[in-house]
């Protein structure tokens, strides 16, 4: 098994740091990871994605073309990833500032109202979580224990007492995606 | 003429010594001109090594220019460093080996043209050093061209018609700046063209080591020198134009005596 | 086994740094590798180790600390990314004629001036042909992991003091920021003064004891016959690197009817070329310099008799081109494929050039 992620959106909606979970939860299954961020100015406050990549064998490019899964989190991303979904594979994206939505016939489409269950949740950051459930659901490389134990490793300690809320928004996640698309 | 030997030998024995060399340095004859400072600073740093006896402990850092080969003189361990690094090289030693003692010797262009940066910054972190500064307004090793200490007027191989401030700027006056900054403990500006002098600048390195071995921070000793060759004067002559010229420009005296400022002073409150 | 961890390629820099012992880390922040500093200041090894961690002023300030410190038969290293490393040029230099061990990395980014904080390669010549002035060579090593960015701070240091000469490790931006599984070696105390004598007491500046000659580091000759024979000195050490430190890895080349050349992160994307091209049928091999100098420049020649051609794969306008093309000395094709600027090519690309250049062409 090698999937190929990428996660895309604005800084600050916890693109970076939910890759590095979706790693780490890759770790713990004992798995080869990489995560390869874009980084510099564009970080800030711009768009921000960062490939991940999970397998059973050694990586080799951390540069990738295609993607089996990319997830989605605003307009910019959708115009740059869109065409980089590899034929046949998952598209995942919170439709909230979408204008144009996804259009191709030959890949899967999800998408997770994240933003707005967030807001429901009482707590905007658990955004991250919410989407990566989505893909846990669309996707399940990674076990939900193995996934509990990256939150554990990637969370600096004084943050562990969080570790339930966003497990609580993974599962919510999980039971929020819609299929607007199978092929 | 076994008379005049027979008196020598008289003359010659412990009780009659006045002056002996210091056992730091050796028999190489040195490359320096006639008339020049480095010799004198190069004997006194030997002898308060020896007095202090910490020989055992000392690292010396070299420059480039005329005393690119301090290190034949004086029988200690050195490092030969990049123009203008001297104070850099000098914070690698001590920030691994903070127990030794280290020091550097540089001149005008080395430590106030090439080098201001890391004068600047050596000075400024407090680093526990001794930092010599041979101050005699001109490019020595490369034939005599316009140092940034220069006077204005004064005739170079880079002035031919005199330092002109409109095309070369002021004279600078980097002990004055490097007092102000808190990391210095100890600045002060020597010269050593007669035995009184001698005698004072000698005590002011000697007072420099001390604060070193006192971790005070960054003891920094000027001295003004002649250049009798870039100069085109002799020795003599050379003397009168430093006492003439230099010293209303570079006053003698302590500029700082104290210790690195305390960090408090400098710390957020709250 | 040591203890596994996900890290990035910059961080693991300064965690292999504490862990081998290094006694000193002086550097300046540049992107994209100010994360090997700021680990190394976050992790406080003066207070475990005693290892000293300095931000300097400047570039040429760090190399300087470094030669001073190295001069004391430290272990020490420094870290920068590529204009910082044309400041240290003059620096580097110096130590490589002063004969004095040190680690270098260099995170490249784009060029020429201030150009890019995006990847690049564009530091190749500058690595393995000099960069400062006069006759040196470094040891130059080529990451293409984050495994390799912590074991090459580690064999760095070791190849630093068996030839008394800076060792850099040749990096880029890619594995600079990349995150993946790293084994870290157990901690590895700082050499004593007792080893340090052992090791380098015939030449540091640790004091002159009575019973011993004065130590003096430098560079300086000013009899040419003498500086000749430090050169051929040098030199002759030069030539045993390339007898006993050449590594390389070859990937697919058994049956290869094409070999890609490409270090680092584009050996990485060119592992995955090679499986790409070779679902579609082409036997295609890859050669990856561990060792950037010495050049693996053998196993080149050996394949120049036995491959249809050679495709160098650089993030640069072709540099190590030309060290194949030595290697090959006109017994087969080689051709070039890179972007520069900051662009870093997909697998896909790499292939689409493979085959115009080196199948069509």
């Amino acid at each position: 098994m090698t999937e190929e992620i990428i996660i895309a959106g604005f800084g600050g909606q916890g693109v970076l740091s939910m890759g590095k979970i979706l790693a780490y939860s890759g770790v713990m299954q004992d798995q080869e990871v990489a995560w390869f961020p874009s980084y510099g100015p564009e970080m800030r406050g711009g768009t921000a994605n960062v490939t991940v990549i999970i397998s059973d064998e050694r990586i080799s490019s951390p540069i990738l073309h295609e993607f089996d899964t990319a997830i989605i989190l605003n307009q910019q991303s959708m115009t740059k990833f869109e065409s980089r979904v590899k034929a046949g594979g998952t598209l995942i994206y919170d439709p909230n500032g979408i204008v144009k939505h996804p259009s191709r016939k030959d890949i899967n489409i999800l998408r997770v109202e994240g933003s707005r269950l967030a807001v429901e949740m009482g707590n905007p950051l658990t955004f991250n979580m919410i989407v990566l459930g989505a893909f846990l659901k669309a996707k399940p490389v990674i076990k939900l224990e193995n996934v509990k134990k990256g939150l554990e490793k990637s969370l600096p300690e004084r943050h562990h007492k969080l570790i339930p809320l966003n497990l609580e928004a993974i599962k919510i996640g999980q039971e929020n995606l819609e299929v607007v698309q199978t092929i | 003429m076994s008379e005049v030997a027979d008196r020598i030998k008289e003359i010659i024995n412990p009780e009659n010594l006045v002056y002996a060399k210091s056992p730091l340095l050796n028999d190489d004859i040195m490359h320096y001109c006639p008339g020049c400072s480095h010799g004198v600073v190069h004997r006194l740093i030997a002898e308060v090594i020896d007095e202090m006896g910490i020989q055992e402990q000392t690292i010396g850092v070299s420059p480039v220019g005329c005393a690119v080969f301090a290190y034949n003189y004086i029988d200690i361990d050195w490092q030969e460093a990049a123009h203008g690094r001297a104070p850099a090289v000098a914070t690698g030693i001590k920030r691994v080996m903070p127990e030794k003692v280290v020091f550097t010797y540089q001149g005008d262009g080395d430590l106030a043209a090439i080098g201001t940066a890391e004068t600047f910054h050596a000075v400024n972190r407090g680093e526990n050093i001794v930092m010599i500064f041979i101050n005699n307004a001109i490019y020595g090793m490369t034939g005599g061209q316009m140092a940034p200490t220069t006077l204005i007027g004064q005739v170079t191989a880079t002035t031919p018609n005199g330092r002109n401030v409109d095309l070369n700027g002021y004279p600078l006056r980097i002990t004055e700046l490097l007092a102000q900054l808190p990391g210095a403990a100890y600045v002060t500006r020597q010269s050593v063209q007669n035995p009184a002098a001698v005698r004072k600048a000698k005590k002011a390195i000697r007072k420099a080591f001390e604060i070193q071995a006192m971790k005070k921070g960054t003891a920094f000793v000027e001295v003004v020198s002649t250049c009798s060759s870039g100069w085109k004067l002799n020795p003599v002559e050379s003397n009168k134009w430093m006492e003439e010229n230099m010293f209303p420009q570079y006053p003698l005296g302590d500029l700082k005596d104290g210790s690195r400022a305390d960090a408090g002073l400098y710390s957020i409150k709250g | 086994m040591g203890e596994l961890r996900l890290m990035k390629g910059n961080e693991v820099i300064a965690e292999a740094a504490i862990r081998c012992g290094c006694d000193a880390y002086f550097g300046y922040p540049i992107t994209p590798q100010s994360e090997v500093m700021e680990t190394l200041m976050a992790n406080r090894p003066w207070e475990d180790t005693g290892m000293v961690v300095l931000q300097a002023e400047s570039e040429i300030a760090s190399i300087h600390m470094v030669y001073g410190a190295a001069g004391s038969g430290k272990r020490v290293m420094t870290s920068s990314s590529s204009p910082g490393i044309s400041l240290m040029a003059e620096g580097i230099s110096y130590m490589a004629g002063a004969e004095l061990p040190c680690v270098i990395v260099n995170v490249q980014r784009g060029g020429p001036g201030l150009g890019t904080i995006q990847p690049s390669q564009a530091d190749y010549n500058q690595a393995t042909k000099g960069g400062g002035h006069g006759d040196y060579s470094l040891l130059v090593l080529a990451p293409a992991s984050v495994q390799e960015m912590h074991d090459f701070v580690v064999l760095g240091f070791e190849l630093a003091f068996k030839y008394r000469n800076p060792v850099m490790i040749l990096a880029d931006g890619v594995i600079g920021q990349l995150m993946e599984k790293v084994v870290l070696i157990d901690q590895r105390p700082r050499w004593t003064n007792e080893q340090i004598a052992e090791i380098s007491g015939t030449w540091a500046t640790t004091g002159k004891s009575k019973n011993r000659k004065k130590h003096v580091i430098t560079s300086l000759e000013m009899d040419s016959f003498i500086m000749e024979n430090n050169n051929l000195r040098l030199q002759a050490k030069y030539d045993q690197m390339k007898d006993e430190e050449v590594r390389f890895e070859a990937i697919e080349c058994d049956d290869a009817e094409y070999i890609m050349v490409a270090f680092g992160s584009a050996a990485r994307i060119c592992q995955k070329t090679v499986q790409i091209a070779r679902q579609k049928g082409v036997k295609v091999g890859l050669i990856r310099p561990i060792t950037l100098l010495p050049f693996p420049e053998k196993i080149i020649a050996e394949y120049a008799t036995k491959v249809k051609g050679f495709l160098s794969v650089e993030f640069n306008a072709g540099q190590m081109v030309n060290d194949i093309r030595l290697a090959v000395n006109g017994k087969t094709k080689v051709e070039y494929f890179g972007r520069m600027g900051g662009i870093v090519p997909t697998p896909d690309e790499v292939e689409a050039a493979l085959e115009q250049k080196l199948i069509r062409g």
